[in-house]
C-alpha cells in the first residue's frame, strides 16, 4: 500500500488599514495606502515577504518538481495576495504560474477576500468562491476541485456548501477532540453528504516545521528531512500526511538561517527512497483512497490557538461588533453598483483585520503580536471602525440612509 | 507687594486644568499693585510677559526637559553631560531643595503655592523666612486617585495644610473635601473658584475638523462630546453606560472622546461591549485646532466626572457655541446655571438627560443662549480682588 505526503501551502497577504483617524473619515478613502516606510505598507511588506519567502521557496519548489517526477504540492492562494503580487512582485506571480505549469501543483478554492463571510452572508460568501475561482482560471489556468473556507474553519454546514456546491474535497483541522481514537492520516467524508471528502490536517507533524523547526529548545531540534521522513515511515497504517502550513513558513516565519529551505530540499529524496512513497495533491489522495470513516462536527474548528475555534478572530466585544457592523452595510454597498466602494468594503471583510483586534495573549506577546502590524489590538479597532465610518460616509454620499 | 507663586506647570506647557488656572489668575492679578515671581519646575519659553518666571533648578543641573505632560518623568541634564529621569515624587523633591535655595537670594513678602508638587518648597520657604503661605489647592489627592490614593501625596497634603496660614479652594466641593478628609476647619479654607477670560478663547476658524461629525449632522445625527483625561475621576464608564440607553431611543447619536489616559482601552472595550462602538469615536489627545473644534461640533458637551475639584471644559464648550451637562459632583456646577445638572451615579438620569437635548434642537439652543449670557459675564477679576484682600489680610496679621 501506498503512503502519500499530502503538502498544502497557504498563501496570503492582506490589504492592511493604515493608520487612519476620524480626522481621515469622510476626507480620504485611502484606507490601504501607508506610506511605504510605514509599518502598515503593504507594498513594502509583500516585496518583503516575497524576496523573503515566494521567490527563494518557489525557486526550490521548481527544481524540487524538475528533479523529482512524483512531487507534488497543492496551493491555496488569495485574491488580496495575487493582486498585491500583480501589481508588486510581478516576478514571484510568475514563478508561481511556472510552478502551475507543471501540472503538479493543485490549486485550492477559497474566498478571494479571505473572509470569514460564510458565517454572516451566503451571498457573499458565494460571491467571494466565485471571484476566487475566475481569478485563478485567469491567472493559473485551472478549476480548483477542493476547498477550504477562511483559516480551515469548519463545521458540517461547510461541508454541506461545499458537497452541493460540487467540490470534491474540503480540508479542516485534525483536532483532537473532533478526531479521538482516529488518526488523522486518512480520508474521510463529512456526516450529512455523500460525495465530498474530508482531509484533516495532522497538525503535531505539520507544526514540527511551521512552529517548531527554528526551535533549539525543542528536543527534536534540528529537525532533519531523513528523521522527519523516518517518523512518517513508521506509521504503518496511514495513507495519506497532510501537512498543512502557511507558505510563509519558508523563510518568513522560518527564516533561512534556521535551515528550513534544505529541510525543504531534502524532503521528497528522503521520503521517496522507499517505492510505496509518494506525493499526491489533494484532489488525488482522495481519487485514490475510500473514505474510512465519518466525521460529524456540528461546532466551528480553526487551525488557529489552542483553542481551535473562531475566538482568535469574534473572541471580543471589538472583533464581534466591528465585523457584524461591517456586513450590516452589506445590502446597501451592493445596491450601490459602485465597483470602488464594493471593493473597499470586500477588502475590510479580511479576517487579518479582526485578528489584530485579539485581546487573548495580548499580555504575552505572542504570536498573534508577531502577525500583527500594530502596537495594539486597540489601535487596530479603531483604524478599523474610523475606515468603517468612512464607508458609511461614502454610502450617504449616495443617499443612502446611514 | 512681592508673591513668590510656586507653580508646576504654565501653558503652552501644560496637561490640564492647572497651568490654565494659574495663568489666568496671575494674569488677573498682574493688574493689581503686585509683584509675582512665578517658579516652574522646568526651563521653557512661556511668552509671558506678566509677570517674573523663574526655573527652579537644583543645583549641578544645567538643564531639565520636560516629556510632556505633568505626572511624566523628567530629564535632567547634569553639569558633567551625563542625563537622569527622575520620577514625579524626586522631582517634586528636587524643586523643594530649589526652592529652598532660591529663597534665600529673593525678596518676598507672601507665599502662593499650588498643588501639592510644590507644598513642601512653600514649606521650606515658610520656614527660611517666616513668612505666611497660602496653598491654592486645585486638586487633592482622592480626586486625582479616585480612592484615598497615595500615602505618600496624601500626608505631603496634610502637613502642609495643617501648616499653612490659608488654604484656598477652587469651590465648595473642594473645600467640603478638604475638611472632611483633612480635617481642617473650615474657617480656614476660603473658597475662590475658578474662572474663564471669554476674550482669551482662541477663536474658531472656518473649517470644522471633524468633518466626518459635520457629515453625518447633516443628516440628523447628533454629538455627544467629552474632552478630558481618560481616567477613574472622569467617569467616562458612566457617561458610556448611559450613551447606551440614549442610542437605543435616539440611534443617530454619537459620541466623541478626546483625551488619552490609563482608561483609554478600557472604554473603547466597553463601548464595543455595551454594542455601541459604531457610535463612540476616540480621537486621543489633541490640542490647537482639534481640540477647538471638538467643541464646536458637539450638541452637548458631557462632564461625568465621579470628583471635580472645579472643572473648566464646560465654561470653553459654552464658548464654543454648546450647552453642557455636569455632575453635582463638580465645582463648576456652583457657578453655572443654565447647564445641565445629574448626580455621577444616576446613570438613568443622565441618559434622559442627553437624550432630551439630542432630541430637541430648540432645548439645545435655549439652554446654550442662556449659558452664553452666564459666561459673557464671567471674568478672573473678582477672583483676583479677593486674593489679593487674601494677601493683605495675612501680611496684616503677618506684621
Amino acid at each position: 500500500m501506498s503512503k502519500a505526503i499530502v503538502l498544502y501551502l497557504h498563501v496570503h497577504q492582506p490589504y492592511r488599514i493604515r493608520h487612519y483617524t476620524i480626522f481621515d473619515s469622510a476626507v480620504n478613502h485611502d484606507y490601504f495606502d501607508a506610506a511605504y516606510e510605514d509599518q502598515e505598507s503593504n507594498e513594502r511588506i509583500l516585496k518583503k515577504v516575497a524576496e523573503k519567502s515566494y521567490l527563494p521557496t518557489n525557486a526550490r519548489l521548481l527544481q524540487l518538481l524538475n528533479d523529482n517526477p512524483q512531487f507534488k504540492l497543492s496551493l491555496s492562494i488569495t485574491g488580496t495576495v495575487l493582486e498585491q503580487l500583480e501589481k508588486w512582485s510581478p516576478e514571484a506571480l510568475r514563478s508561481f504560474q511556472e510552478l502551475c505549469a507543471t501540472g503538479r501543483v493543485e490549486i485550492v478554492a477559497e474566498t478571494y477576500h479571505h473572509s470569514l463571510a460564510f458565517f454572516y452572508s451566503r451571498a457573499e460568501f458565494e460571491m467571494q468562491v466565485d471571484m476566487h475561482k475566475r481569478k485563478v482560471q485567469e491567472l493559473f489556468g485551472q478549476t480548483p476541485q477542493v476547498f477550504r473556507n477562511t483559516e480551515l474553519c469548519y463545521n458540517n454546514d461547510v461541508a454541506y456548501w461545499a458537497d452541493k456546491a460540487g467540490y470534491k474535497g474540503i480540508l479542516a483541522e485534525g483536532w483532537d477532540p473532533i478526531l479521538g481514537w482516529r488518526s488523522p492520516n486518512h480520508v474521510y467524508r463529512p456526516t450529512y453528504t455523500n460525495n465530498i471528502r474530508l482531509l484533516m490536517k495532522n497538525y503535531k507533524l505539520s507544526d514540527d516545521i511551521a512552529f517548531r523547526f527554528g526551535d533549539q529548545n525543542w528536543s527534536e531540534w534540528p529537525l532533519t528531512a531523513d528523521k522527519f521522513a523516518g517518523w512518517l515511515a513508521d506509521d504503518q497504517t496511514a495513507t495519506n500526511f497532510n501537512l498543512f502550513m502557511d507558505y510563509e513558513t519558508f523563510g518568513e516565519h522560518q527564516w533561512e538561517e534556521s535551515g528550513i529551505f534544505g529541510f525543504l530540499a531534502h524532503l521528497p529524496g528522503e521520503w521517496l527512497k522507499n517505492e510505496h512513497h509518494t506525493f499526491m495533491t489533494v484532489s488525488e489522495v482522495i481519487d485514490n483512497n475510500e473514505p474510512v470513516d465519518s466525521v460529524d462536527i456540528p461546532q466551528t474548528i480553526t487551525w488557529a490557538d489552542t483553542e481551535r475555534d473562531l475566538s482568535a478572530w469574534l473572541g471580543n466585544a471589538m472583533q464581534s461588533s466591528s465585523i457584524q457592523a461591517l456586513y450590516d452595510l452589506q445590502a446597501d454597498i451592493i445596491q450601490t453598483g459602485d465597483f470602488a466602494l464594493i471593493e473597499d468594503w470586500r477588502r475590510l471583510q479580511t479576517s487579518d483585520h479582526f485578528y489584530y483586534m485579539c485581546t487573548k495573549y495580548f499580555n504575552d506577546g505572542d504570536i498573534h503580536a508577531y502577525f500583527s502590524p500594530y502596537k495594539t489590538p486597540y489601535e487596530a479597532y479603531i483604524n478599523f471602525m474610523n475606515a468603517f465610518h468612512d464607508l458609511k460616509f461614502r454610502l450617504s454620499e449616495k443617499g443612502v440612509a446611514v | 507687594m512681592k508673591v513668590l507663586m510656586l507653580g508646576w506647570e504654565l501653558p503652552p506647557h501644560n496637561s490640564g486644568g492647572l497651568g490654565i488656572a494659574c495663568y489666568q489668575l496671575c494674569k488677573a492679578l498682574s493688574k493689581k499693585d503686585l509683584d509675582i515671581e512665578f517658579v516652574v519646575p522646568y526651563r521653557a519659553d512661556h511668552g509671558i510677559d506678566f509677570m517674573n518666571i523663574t526655573a527652579a533648578h537644583p543645583q549641578g543641573v544645567s538643564e531639565v526637559i520636560r516629556s510632556g505632560i505633568a505626572y511624566d518623568s523628567y530629564r535632567y541634564v547634569l553639569e558633567d553631560g551625563t542625563e537622569e529621569h527622575l520620577d514625579i515624587y524626586a522631582q517634586a523633591q528636587l524643586y523643594e531643595h530649589a526652592v529652598a535655595k532660591l529663597v534665600e537670594e529673593t525678596e518676598f513678602d507672601i507665599v502662593h503655592a499650588h498643588d501639592w508638587l510644590t507644598f513642601r518648597a512653600a514649606l521650606r520657604a515658610k520656614e527660611a523666612k517666616g513668612c505666611p503661605i497660602i496653598l491654592h489647592v486645585h486638586s487633592v489627592e482622592s480626586d486625582r486617585a479616585g480612592g484615598r490614593g497615595n500615602p505618600l501625596v496624601h500626608e505631603i497634603e496634610d502637613l502642609a495644610m495643617h501648616a499653612a496660614d490659608r488654604i484656598i479652594a477652587v469651590s465648595e466641593h473642594t473645600k467640603q473635601v478638604i475638611h472632611r478628609e483633612y480635617h481642617i476647619p473650615l474657617s480656614k479654607i476660603e473658597v475662590v473658584h475658578n474662572s474663564i477670560e471669554p476674550g482669551d478663547l482662541v477663536p474658531l476658524d472656518a473649517n470644522n475638523s471633524y468633518r466626518y461629525l459635520e457629515a453625518m449632522k447633516a443628516l440628523g445625527y447628533r454629538v455627544v462630546v467629552n474632552i478630558g483625561r481618560l481616567t477613574v475621576q472622569k467617569g467616562l464608564p458612566n457617561l458610556l453606560h448611559a450613551m447606551k440607553d440614549v442610542i437605543a431611543r435616539q440611534p443617530k447619536t454619537m459620541l466623541l472622546i478626546v483625551g488619552s489616559g490609563e482608561q483609554y482601552y478600557e472604554l473603547l472595550t466597553l463601548a464595543a461591549e455595551l454594542g455601541i462602538g459604531q457610535n463612540v469615536l476616540f480621537t486621543d489627545f489633541q490640542r490647537g485646532k482639534r481640540w477647538r473644534d471638538a467643541y464646536a461640533i458637539a450638541d452637548l458637551f458631557v462632564m461625568p466626572s465621579v470628583s471635580e475639584p472645579f472643572g473648566l471644559t464646560p465654561l470653553e464648550a459654552i464658548g464654543y457655541g454648546t450647552p453642557t451637562l455636569v455632575t453635582h459632583q463638580s465645582g463648576v456646577s456652583e457657578v453655572l446655571t443654565n447647564c445641565l445638572k445629574v448626580d455621577f451615579w444616576d446613570i438613568k438620569e443622565m441618559a434622559n438627560q442627553i437624550a432630551a437635548v439630542v432630541s430637541n434642537d430648540a432645548l439645545r439652543d435655549v439652554l446654550h443662549a442662556n449659558a452664553h449670557q452666564e459666561y459673557q459675564r464671567m471674568s478672573w477679576t473678582n477672583a483676583s480682588h479677593r486674593i489679593e484682600q487674601l494677601y493683605k489680610d495675612h501680611l496684616v496679621v503677618a506684621s
